[in-house]
């Protein structure tokens, strides 16, 4: 049995696996009909009413209707699935990916001019390194 | 006969498709990045590829969760642009070279890669926004482009020892195509980046720097290294890297570097970009 243990050792850091994956696949696919300009339209008219067209937990449901992102990650949500969300509402990677994080928008952006996240601390929950 | 002439790498950041067709090249933040690639795109001038190979990651555009191949190739003679959330890019739709494609199709899987086979594929920003900065805004883009997506989403990727190897056998196909064709290897995405959780925005210029340093110096330990080296080191989308490595395999033993390029930040992301020469 392949062991995949050590994907959950990195701090901060939700890699899709095959069982993430699978808690997902509804969110993601909802997240897929989005690439088509009539469904953002009626994602956009009516979200609640949207979601309730497709088989998702009402968890997950919460999760996009208050774009956290962080929540749709645990839910099995793929970034780049996601992307298709905050594509719909206009906004960036680097917006997203700042909201994640507990900075503001602000200090994201500076954190990332000033040359990025240190990797150091962050690499092992289990090391503590 | 055909012949594999370069590898060119870059990181294919959506942000950079974003700046480019919304007129925003040359502000501050941007100039910069575009410049990096100057030189690349005067010497690409002179060395123009009758094809490019190019390896890239499909963002969940062509491929939802439904149907997730590890390596594919686009046979098709011609691939549009996909609508990822915004509207389609406004940039030349993708030329391929259906002949070539099939080739090298049929050679790998006879050299046992099960190559998925490809005939409708809308392609995103990862394979366009390598094109428009290495080519700029041309009515037409100038290269027939044969589209080879590898899984990097659905966990897990392909090894990176694995996508070296698919390298070499595209570099076999290649060889055995009876036209003379100047071909290149691209290999897209990376370097550094993590654009999910609490972690996000991570950069590791070290890890970057030592990656392409080894590209020349040390291929052998690159196709060693784990995923979970990268994503540790260098953030969950730097597993993009593994496709750096189909580029390197295809060049053989020996190579030189011509051109690199590194600049931080480019949205979330830490900017690579690679030309080689094969030497051997």
């Amino acid at each position: 049995m392949t062991d995949l243990s050590e994907f959950d050792d990195i701090p901060g850091t939700t890699l899709f696996t095959a069982q993430r994956s699978r808690k997902g696949y509804w969110l993601n696919q909802f997240c897929m009909s989005l690439m088509k300009a009539e469904n953002r339209e009626r994602f956009k008219g009516d979200e609640r009413a949207y979601l309730d067209e497709w088989p998702m937990t009402e968890a997950q449901k919460q999760a996009v209707l208050a774009r956290d992102y962080n929540a749709c990650i645990a839910e099995g949500g793929n970034i780049y699935f996601l992307a298709k969300i905050f594509a719909t509402d206009g906004k960036s990677y680097q917006y997203a990916a700042g909201t994640m994080t507990g900075m503001t928008q602000e200090e994201y952006a500076e954190m990332m001019l000033a040359g990025g996240r240190s990797i150091e601390g962050v690499r092992s929950i289990k090391e503590g390194r | 006969m055909a012949r594999i002439s370069a590898g060119v790498t870059s990181s294919h950041v959506p942000a950079i498709a974003a700046a480019w067709d919304q007129g925003r090249a040359d502000d501050d933040y941007w100039r910069p990045i575009f410049a990096g690639f100057e030189w690349s795109k005067r010497w690409i001038a002179e060395n123009m590829p009758d094809v490019v190979v190019l390896v890239y990651n499909d963002h969940a555009s062509a491929f939802s969760l439904e149907l997730i191949p590890t390596f594919a190739i686009g046979c098709a003679d011609r691939f549009e642009i996909a609508d990822e959330g915004y509207g389609p890019r406004p940039v030349p739709a993708v030329e391929g070279h259906a002949d070539l494609a099939w080739h090298i199709a049929q050679s790998t899987i006879l050299d046992e890669f099960d190559m998925t086979i490809i005939n409708k594929l809308d392609v995103d920003h990862g394979l366009t926004v390598p094109l428009t900065l290495m080519f700029g805004q041309p009515e037409a883009w100038p290269t027939k482009i044969i589209p080879v997506p590898v899984n990097v989403v659905q966990y897990p990727p392909p090894t990176g020892n694995r996508c070296f190897l698919l390298g070499q056998a595209i570099r076999r196909a290649v060889e055995s195509y009876p036209e003379d064709l100047n071909v290149h290897v691209w290999g897209t995405g990376g370097m550094s980046h993590q654009l999910q959780g609490p972690r996000a925005g991570l950069i590791n210029r070290e890890f970057d720097t030592a990656f392409l340093d080894r590209l020349t110096t040390d291929p052998e330990a690159l196709r060693k290294m784990a995923h979970i080296e990268y994503v540790r080191e260098a953030g969950s989308e730097a597993i993009e890297l593994v496709m750096w490595l189909v580029m390197r395999g295809a060049l053989g033993e020996h190579a030189k570097e011509l051109y690199r390029f590194y600049h931080v930040p480019t949205s979330n992301t830490a900017l690579g970009h690679i030309v080689l020469e094969p030497t051997s």
